[in-house]
């Protein structure tokens, strides 16, 4: 029955290379039919190479939400490398002078990726900014024997491919035609690869993708150089088509129309930034020739682009995909769903492939042990000198009224923050002070008291990003295969998904879907990376009750194949699920033992119900 | 190695530009602090400022005049602006906020264009500071020294009303945690949009005031821009003071490097920006783990 359900989701998948061959068949096409509508070849060629800038802007900002306003400076440098190699003649072929245009551009990207995905939000982009006009002025006075200054660098050569020169017209726009198409290819496989999947994640959430052990700083520094690739190919290409390379390819002006073209074509679509530059190019060419509103265009333009962002509309690409790729309103039957979950306890979970090998474990070291762990904020000590072991396979449970430093102790024990003192051992393996990139790629998971998804993906996807670390390790390049192509991955991704009894749901962005299915979703992800250790903190907040029946169920059925430690309010489920229960109170360790033991320990009653009365005068 | 006197006419110089980009970056900074939006129109806004002047010591040639009825128009562009477009997007993520005011610095400068035209316009020096001043060791033009006078009052005028009055009180405070102030019930959108309205002011002002050195045209705002973004970054993003002394030293870097050599002056301004970034990336003045 499930298995049918996700063959049915599967055949509504898009033809595959449907837009690849669309492109191929516009590229063919446009040359013959455009130039009666007022697009020269010249024209046409500004397009496709402002939209080559684009796809590398788009990996940037439509994938991975880092909004540069420094592309100029990638551009430039392609440009200005490749054209003062062929015009002084230090390489006569105008091949290998792009590539390494283009390679210049990737180390200079290098370079103030470094020191720019370190930031996010307005710093990324004043720091692009002024690194695109650092270079501007760089150009225009220090490097200006070798660059024109204002100038620019006239007379580039075109290149032969065979025997035919390909000179302007048809020829220099097959060119740029078939360098458009290639890197169009790539930036698809980019998007839709292990690699892409990852840095969609980053755009939604990315201390989610931190926790699940995916290092974000470097996910973002690779796509930076991509794009700055992708600028330094077009930037030399420009050179190459216009005989010449102008100054202006390093200016604000030119970072910010790709920004704009970007926004009006269509953020996130990949051909997006091209139909915005032709929009741009269009009306710039053929408008200036109107009398009386000649200059207005860019204005208008203006007018637009304002429109567009705040309407929070997805450009004119954004839209068209929308209007095609409707769904049958997939919440409708979501409450049968849900009931269904509900009613039946789920299916025994099947051994879910555990790719990383097990942290090598000391002989009888415990799965996790804190030492004398302590957080401290001013003078709050949130956590003050708790130690407690998990022992390998049990399920352990840490309880406490509220405030008592639960959710702090999590977070130490992931090392998603640093302890005041004290440490945290996994498997015997000190992991304080790795971060939780390196701890999760360790074998240690979390599920959050508040949903951390991806909201825009669908929950296969979300899946398979938790999925893919540790089965890719912390960072991987691995742009060319598609994401759901690795077996063993997409093995991991159905148990997940059937265990939490998410497969009806596999292709439903998650923002669809109710309360309780994301709540589940959030434990699926966390199940998903293969964690040795996993820690649920608060897995029943906001259940209804027959869900929280099921869920008991599903965590009983986890706990026979992982170790887990739990932190959830609902007592019943916590005498019933745990082996040994710590409580907590005040920051402090107030008790530990077997359920039996906990419930007849007379300091607890006290922590809870005595707790309860010296606040409420009777 | 240039000469002693090149060196002095240089400081003043950067002593000049540094104010007015501190005037400028005060602007930006407290719409960043209390706001926190990054106004990319800051730039546009400044052009507007040149060419309110340019109007209307052009029509009455009062230069006073026009600061003061020009002041008063850029506060009612800040308002309109604030109404219609910003206040949308507080609690958008900063890629919104940086893409809408990058479209309305668009809109402005393509609007001016549209009605003054793309070539640049020329304001006179007002005639009370014409001429030159003696000052014993270095003569030196009476308006850029009048600049100078002008800004420094703006800039107190603008530390009084932050630091010495109840209004400056709640913006600073709303500058700490704007969600606070608003729990205690103070009315936290309308300090939002005066904030915006004399950011928009401090840098119309500046713009009226660079007018008669330079060529006024549509594009003049750009550099000011950028160069106000690393005079915030090196002060400390949201930090008032950071603005100020950070205007000056930027002015300083510029005006001292092309002493030496002219074409290092924007490289080495950038230079400092990136090393900041690296070595101290919350500014001068900034607090670690703001913004």
């Amino acid at each position: 029955m499930s298995a049918e359900r996700v063959g049915l989701a599967r055949e509504r998948r898009p033809i595959p290379f449907l837009p690849e061959a669309v492109l191929a068949v516009v590229l063919i096409a446009a040359p013959f039919a455009l130039p009666h509508v007022g697009f020269s070849f010249d024209l046409m060629e500004r397009i496709l190479n402002w939209g080559l800038l684009g796809l590398g802007f788009d990996l940037l900002f439509g994938a991975a939400g880092l909004l540069s306003f420094g592309q100029a400076a990638f551009y430039g440098t392609g440009g200005f490398v490749t054209a003062y190699l062929l015009i002084n003649h230090v390489i006569s072929s105008v091949w290998l002078a792009l590539l390494i245009g283009t390679f210049w551009a990737g180390v200079f990207g290098l370079v103030v990726g470094w020191l720019a995905v370190r930031r996010i939000g307005i710093y990324f982009a004043m720091i692009t900014l002024a690194f695109g006009e650092m270079s501007f002025f760089l150009e225009n006075a220090p490097l200006s024997s070798y660059t024109g200054g204002e100038n620019g660098l006239p007379g580039v050569p075109v290149p032969y491919l065979g025997p035919i020169h390909l000179v302007q017209g048809l020829p220099m726009y097959g060119l740029l035609a078939g360098f458009f198409f290639v890197g169009f290819v790539l930036a698809r496989r980019i998007l839709h690869s292990p690699f892409g999947a990852v840095l969609r994640a980053i755009r939604q959430n990315t201390a989610r993708v931190e926790m699940l052990g995916h290092s974000v700083p470097l996910y973002k520094l690779a796509v930076f150089v991509i794009a700055a690739l992708y600028s330094g190919i077009a930037g030399g290409l420009l050179g190459v088509f216009q005989s010449y390379m102008p100054p202006d390819a390093f200016t604000l002006d030119t970072s910010g129309q790709v920004v704009v073209q970007t926004v009006i074509g269509g953020v996130g679509t990949l051909i997006g930034p091209t139909v915005g530059a032709a929009v741009w190019l269009y009306l710039r060419d053929n408008l200036q020739m109107i009398p009386g509103i000649g200059a207005l265009w860019k204005l208008i333009l203006g007018l637009i682009f304002v429109a567009l962002v705040i309407g929070l509309k997805r450009g004119i690409c954004g839209e068209i995909i929308a209007l095609f790729s409707r769904r049958p309103a997939a919440v409708e039957a979501s409450g049968e769903l849900e009931g269904d979950f509900a009613a039946e306890a789920p299916p025994p979970a099947p051994e879910l492939p555990m790719r990383a090998p097990m942290v090598r474990a000391l002989p009888e070291a415990p799965a996790l042990r804190a030492i004398n762990l302590a957080k401290h904020f001013g003078g709050l000590r949130a956590v003050d000198d708790v130690s407690f072991s998990v022992r390998t396979g049990s399920i352990h449970a840490v309880i406490g009224p509220n405030g008592a430093g639960k959710s702090t102790l999590f977070k130490m024990l992931l090392d998603e923050i640093a302890p005041t003192a004290g440490e945290v051992r996994l498997f015997g393996r000190r992991i304080t002070g790795i971060g939780a990139t390196r701890a999760a790629q360790l074998g240690i998971g979390k599920s959050n008291q508040l949903n951390q998804l991806f909201l825009d993906l669908t929950v296969a996807d979300n899946i398979r990003v938790a999925a893919l670390a540790r089965r890719r390790g912390r960072f991987r390049i691995d742009v060319i295969r598609p994401a759901n192509s690795i077996a063993v991955v997409e093995r991991q991704v159905d148990v997940a998904l059937r265990t939490v009894g998410l497969e009806h749901r596999a292709d439903t962005p998650v923002h669809e879907l109710p309360y309780g299915e994301k709540r589940r979703l959030e434990i699926g992800m966390a199940l998903a990376t293969g964690p040795n250790v996993l820690l649920l903190d608060e897995p029943l907040a906001g259940m209804s009750p027959a869900e929280r029946i099921a869920t008991r169920a599903l965590i009983q059925e986890i706990g026979r194949t992982r170790t887990l430690l739990i932190v959830e309010h609902d007592m019943d489920a916590i005498f019933e699920l745990a082996e040994r229960i710590t409580v907590l109170q005040e920051g402090r360790l107030l008790a530990e033992g077997t359920p039996e033991q906990i419930q007849g320990d007379d300091a607890v009653q006290t922590a809870y119900l005595g707790g309860l009365h010296a606040h409420e005068p009777a | 190695m240039p000469s002693g006197a090149l060196l002095i006419a240089q400081a003043f110089n950067g002593l000049a530009l540094g104010t007015l980009l501190a005037l400028v970056s005060s602007g930006l900074t407290i719409i960043l602090g209390t706001l926190g939006v990054l106004n990319f129109a800051h730039g546009a806004l400044f052009m507007l400022g040149a060419y309110v002047i340019f109007v209307i010591a052009g029509q009455t040639g009062s230069f006073v005049l026009g600061l003061v009825v020009g002041g008063v128009f850029m506060l009612l562009a800040g308002v309109f602006i604030e109404r219609v477009v910003i206040r949308l997007f507080y609690a958008r993520p900063a890629e919104d906020q940086i893409l809408v005011t990058f479209g309305i610095a668009i809109v402005l400068i393509e609007a001016v264009r549209a009605i003054f035209g793309g070539a640049s316009q020329h304001v006179d020096v007002p005639s009370w500071a014409e001429g030159v001043t003696q000052l014993g060791f270095l003569i030196y033009p009476t308006y850029r020294l009048a600049l100078i006078g002008i800004i420094a009052v703006l800039l107190i005028a603008l530390y009084i009303v932050l630091y010495r009055t109840s209004v400056g009180l709640v913006v600073r405070a709303g500058i700490e945690d704007a969600r606070m102030v608003g729990i205690l019930g103070i009315n936290v959108h309308r300090a939002f949009l005066l904030v915006f309205a004399i950011g928009v002011l401090a840098a119309g002002l500046a713009g009226m005031l660079y007018a008669p050195i330079v060529s006024v045209n549509p594009d003049m705002g750009a550099d000011f821009l950028i160069e106000s973004f690393v005079v915030i970054v090196i002060g400390g993003l949201g930090s008032y003071p950071g603005a100020v002394v950070g205007g000056i030293i930027a002015g300083e870097i510029i005006s001292i490097t092309s002493a030496f050599n002219s074409a290092y002056s924007q490289v080495m301004l950038y230079a400092v920006m990136a090393l900041l970034l690296v070595l101290r990336p919350q500014g001068l003045f900034g607090a670690e783990g703001r913004v």
